[in-house]
């Protein structure tokens, strides 16, 4: 109970924040860009469309600390495009926060960019050839008839998005590092005390990640269904 | 308010390849399903693209394959009814239909040009409701509510009845031919139902395989199709490769041989109208013997395969239960009128 309690008051929690943080701004880019890239997918004849698709879907297919050693090969201060950044801009991504977005939007673009290109498919293209018939702007046309109608898709993208880039590790370990307060992600931390042994700590971060997941899959079922759908069962 | 069409499409294993033009009439393309009649009025919206030609609506050139003009759907200004409607489904009858409008206009004045289509259409009541919760009937007004707010130049109407059983359709008919006599400009209706396309058009456009077969006015049409297409698609239904010598048809298919006077240059084929056929009680030199092979009890006329002499093919007779059961004891005996047949070229 003592122990419980001093684990409490001295309880850091800083790795959530970091998480927390790193999760949502990594899925506004995602949402973004993978928007964007699907749709521009979709514009594409099949061969390109195979080639391009492949490529952008690369990062969830291979392990994450590939994509982090490429990631580092890009941004460390001894490469060019590392070193214009911090000596142009003073901007640094190796060993900061901003590398564990860079890493957390890498490794999850891939699960916003399919389901958003899966949903996009589902759009039934006769409402949007009446749209522009109708005299509709495509932007108007994208954002309020083919995004709304493809909504649960999105959705539920946009959820599996968040989650993959709350609790990525290997590319965030080798980009931004571990640094505790800055760095140092609920994953990360995880690692870190089970290397030291304290298994309470560890636990406590483990139950903390179900409980988001369960959340998180809760979410998913709500958005994809269930309440305005017909339930068929078989 | 005109619109003409020369194009051309390659879809490989079938070319789209028409030419026709229309001005303040109600035009039907009719012809059979994979035709081009679907292809055409896409061609005509630009959602497809023609591999060459030229489309003029209005005398604005919308499309020019010579002059690379390739205006985007958005600036043709024509409607075109989907045959499922396409309402948005997340949208309500009120959104549906304010996205139908084609310039920016003030909150209110926006509200009363929807609410004055709203009343047109009789949605009433159903502004607030959206598309999955309408019946056919009111999804397919919503629907020209939407695409008619916008005043466009020409409406073409792809199969706009298909979607709907049939009692519904005939309600719907009516109200679209309501809708239509109040429109001034060109129509352009697609359909494979020859009894729709008599009743709301003027013209009509017979295709087949991606070309125009034959066109006219639809009296023309239907009474002297001209080409086999055109006679089995406004109703004959026997049709048989026929030879012609003075005087004379012979139509090796059915073993008959009839007098005829073509009124038809170089005519290939025979039709006979199903309907037009007669029994006959003493032989003459139109009245052919024949054995039923086949007796189709319908629900207001009654069907007989027949096959007369050494024919292979067999004819159609089509009749009222009452004429059926009246020869019922009389000899075999049936009459091809002159009325009853169709000269027609392939």
């Amino acid at each position: 109970m003592e122990q419980i309690l001093t684990l409490a008051a001295s309880f850091d929690w800083s790795p959530f924040w970091i998480s927390l943080k790193t999760g949502i701004v990594a899925t506004i880019i995602c949402f973004f860009l993978g928007l964007w890239a699907a749709r521009q997918v979709l514009k594409l004849g099949p061969k390109a469309r195979a080639a391009v698709d492949g490529v952008l879907t690369l990062p969830m297919v291979m392990a994450p600390t590939v994509a982090g050693f490429f990631l580092l090969l890009l941004f460390s201060l001894r490469r060019p495009v590392g070193a214009f950044l911090y000596e142009e801009m003073g901007i640094k991504v190796v060993q900061t926060w901003l590398g564990c977005i860079i890493a957390a939007s890498v490794i999850a673009f891939p699960l916003m960019y399919r389901n958003a290109r899966a949903a996009f498919e589902q759009v039934d293209p006769d409402l949007i050839y009446a749209a522009r018939t109708l005299g509709m702007p495509e932007r108007k046309i994208f954002w309020k008839v083919v995004l709304p109608v493809a909504g649960p898709g999105v959705a539920s993208g946009t959820v599996l998005t968040f989650a993959r880039a709350l609790g990525e590790y290997g590319a965030t370990s080798m980009l931004a590092g571990n640094i505790a307060g800055k760095t140092g992600t609920i994953s990360q931390k995880i690692a870190n005390v089970i290397k030291d042994g304290d298994y309470a700590t560890a636990g406590v971060w483990v139950v903390i990640m179900l409980v988001i997941a369960l959340v998180i899959i809760m979410a998913i079922n709500y958005i994809s269904g269930g309440k305005n759908r017909r339930q068929n069962r078989w | 308010m005109a619109i003409e069409v020369n194009i051309k499409k390659n879809l490989g294993s079938f070319t789209l390849d028409v030419q026709f033009s229309a001005e303040n009439t109600v035009l039907a393309l009719l012809g059979g399903s994979g035709c081009g009649k679907s292809l055409t009025l896409r061609c005509i919206a630009g959602i497809e693209r023609p591999d060459s030609g030229k489309i003029v609506i209005d005398g604005v050139t919308v499309f020019d394959s010579d002059q690379r003009i390739d205006l985007p759907p958005q600036q043709r200004q024509v409607g075109l009814l989907f045959q499922n409607y396409a309402l948005f489904p997340n949208m309500t009858v009120e959104e549906n239909i304010a996205c139908g409008l084609r310039e920016k206009l003030p909150k209110g004045e926006k509200h009363s040009r929807v609410a004055q289509l709203v009343r047109r259409f009789h949605l009433e009541g159903l502004e607030k409701h959206l598309p999955s919760q309408l019946s056919g009937g009111q999804k397919q007004r919503a629907a020209l509510a939407r695409m008619l707010i916008g005043e466009p130049k020409l409406i073409m109407l792809d199969e706009p009845f298909s979607a709907l059983d049939s009692y519904l359709r005939w309600e719907l008919e009516r109200e679209l031919l309501r809708t239509l006599s109040e429109f001034p400009g060109t129509v352009l209706f697609v359909s494979h139902d020859r009894d729709e396309v008599y009743r709301i058009c003027d013209e009509i456009a017979v295709y087949k395989n991606g070309t125009i077969d034959v066109m006219g006015d639809k009296w023309t049409v239907f009474r002297h199709p001209e080409t086999c297409t055109a006679a089995i698609l406004t109703g004959c239904k026997n049709v048989a490769p026929a030879e012609f010598r003075d005087g004379v048809v012979l139509v090796p298919d059915w073993g008959l041989q009839l007098p005829a006077q073509p009124d038809l240059d170089s005519p290939t084929h025979l039709g006979i109208r199903a309907r037009k056929l007669r029994p006959a009680v003493a032989e003459g030199p139109r009245t052919v013997a024949y054995t039923v092979v086949e007796e189709i009890d319908g629900a207001f006329s009654d069907i007989l395969m027949i096959s007369l002499r050494e024919g292979k093919a067999l004819l159609r007779w089509e009749l009222t239960k009452e004429a059926h059961w009246a020869m019922k004891d009389g000899p075999q005996l049936v009459e091809i009128p002159e009325d009853a047949v169709v000269y027609l070229r392939d």
